[in-house]
């Protein structure tokens, strides 16, 4: 793949009162082109990816176009994009795929959201489900990721505690994040004792929707020097959607033949295309929704064997000094998730990474491979894969 | 006796003694699926006659729900009366999984791979008095 990412822009990742979702995608561009060291005027195309106008109750500045008004009314192409939770890493994948079309040399994606507090409450009918569906009390997509990973524990010897350890360790990721939403440790007595809110999922194993942004600046590889001696080279860029047989979020009734997840298509498209193996990944940034969701995910993206987990947490493997760093941010456990700028902060964070410009939480040893994985509702994910 | 009226039309055989969900089956590849849809989301057949459900499974996965949903929940508690109930998939011989409420609420008390059999048990009840009835899932054998 022959596109590089020369700048990249975060908004603080929580609450901010008084600032719409357009604010915060704008404060993202703004950064991320500053970065990249050019102006808005240069910038040929650009994707912006927002979920919060289709959600009961979220912001409803969520067209992403709009964000011209705030950045300049250049003309230039501009792309909205609604994905579900694969939003950003679509915005990824269609501006690379521009790129390489060979139309522009320069563009910028962004991804911003503002949920309002508590449970994402979806209707029913939105997802094509009949109302008897959420009048019982099934549209709480918490209910899902619980009933995944109480299937993964009990099929691949995965413990309580792991589940705590997870949490435990984005809490810690995220104290060292200036951006993140919450950033007090808690330890993994804790975590269990918290309140229980879908067994065996406890409040503090779960992230919680908030509002944020972050935007990067491609390039056409050949060209990125002109603009930066740092350039992040996104090897690879992919999104898939459920097969038959996945299980996924809204569900009344399932297969009893049971099939892979999205993810598992999605990392490994990304990884082939990359000409990369996960064995050679030196840090990454998955789908933490809750703990679980990043134990199952660590297997479904390739990083490691079902039910390796549990000997990984124990051994600290996943820490930021540890040999396969997981979270380094704090993830969503600690960053929240504002849907559509949830990926994009993942792609932040690894090029931080990969620049060594991480400070505190700076993986050690000049890491050289990331890779990166949302996933969500209604069965999508999206991975991509950075080198320098 | 009180009216009662199933939550849904055409969700499950009401009343019965035994009663069934009913779900749809694709006459050409066989996939069953519940509710009742128009077309297989396999094959993509629109010859999908009803089909009632087996009465007994294996729970295949369960949770808790500990705090109130949001709309459109319509159970009868409120913040302060809110107490939770589990739910779960239960694996209808080899048709199909179906999503459930359980009868017992107590994780500790459900595991994985245990028998369960499907009973109508009363959800909320109307300003007229009407009691609205939904399916769920029993342990089988147990009292509830």
């Amino acid at each position: 793949m022959s596109v590089a990412i020369v700048g990249i822009g975060i908004h603080p990742f929580g609450r901010f009162e008084g600032a719409t979702g357009l604010d915060l995608g704008a404060y993202a561009v703004r950064q991320a082109i500053a970065d990249a060291g050019i102006t808005w005027p240069e910038v040929q195309f650009a994707f912006g990816g927002s979920l919060a106008g289709s959600l009961p109750g979220s912001d409803e500045s969520s067209q992403a176009d709009a964000l011209v008004n705030q950045l300049g009314l250049t003309g230039l192409q501009f792309t909205n994009v609604h994905n579900g939770c694969a939003t950003a890493g679509s915005t990824l994948a269609m501006g690379v795929a521009l790129i390489e079309s060979g139309a522009y040399d320069v563009g910028v994606c962004v991804g911003f959201d503002k949920h309002p507090r508590g449970h994402f409450n979806a209707t029913p009918e939105q997802s094509g489900l009949p109302h008897w569906y959420g009048e019982l009390g099934f549209m709480v997509t918490t209910q899902f990721f619980a009933m995944k990973i109480s299937r993964y524990m009990h099929d691949h010897g995965i413990s309580r505690e792991t589940l705590a350890r997870v949490a435990a360790k984005n809490f810690r990721n995220g104290a060292l994040n200036p951006n993140a939403w919450r950033r007090k440790p808690f330890n993994e007595e804790e975590i269990l004792e918290s309140r229980m809110l879908n067994y065996p999922l406890t409040q503090y194993m779960f992230c919680s929707p908030d509002e944020g942004a972050a935007a990067v600046v491609l390039c056409r590889a050949e060209r990125a020097r002109e603009l930066t001696d740092r350039p992040v080279h996104l090897r690879a860029v992919t999104m898939r959607t459920r097969q038959w047989g996945s299980f996924e979020v809204f569900a009344p009734w399932l297969s009893i033949e049971r099939g892979h997840a999205p993810t598992v298509d999605a990392a490994r498209a990304c990884f082939e295309q990359a000409g990369v193996a996960p064995s050679e990944v030196d840090v990454a940034q998955v789908q933490d929704s809750e703990s679980g969701a990043e134990i199952m995910h660590m297997a479904e993206t390739g990083l490691c064997a079902d039910g390796e987990q549990e000997e990984m947490l124990v051994a600290g493997d996943t820490e930021i000094g540890g040999r396969l760093p997981i979270n380094t941010d704090g993830g969503l456990i600690a960053n929240g998730e504002p849907i559509g700028a949830s990926g994009m902060r993942q792609v932040y964070e690894t090029v931080l990474q990969l620049r060594g410009d991480a400070g505190e939480r700076q993986v050690p040893g000049d890491p050289k491979v990331g890779f990166t994985q949302v996933y969500g509702a209604p069965g999508v994910s999206a991975c991509t894969l950075l080198t320098v | 006796m009180r009216a009662s009226r199933p939550i849904a039309p055409d969700l499950f055989t009401w009343p019965a003694d035994e009663p069934r969900l009913l779900g749809s089956r694709c006459t050409a590849c066989s996939t069953v699926v519940f509710p009742a849809a128009s077309g297989c989301p396999r094959c993509g057949s629109a010859d999908v006659p009803r089909h009632e459900l087996p009465r007994r499974g294996e729970l295949f996965t369960f949770t808790t729900q500990s705090f109130l949903p949001k709309e459109p929940y319509t159970g009868p508690e409120t913040e302060d009366t809110f107490t939770g109930y589990a739910l779960g998939y239960v694996a209808l011989a080899d048709e199909v999984m179906v999503e459930t409420r359980l009868t017992e609420s107590d994780p500790e008390l459900l595991e994985i791979g245990m028998e369960m059999e499907l009973v109508v048990v009363p959800f909320r009840t109307e300003p007229d008095g009407t009691e609205v009835v939904t399916y769920a899932f029993a342990p089988a054998g147990g009292s509830s």
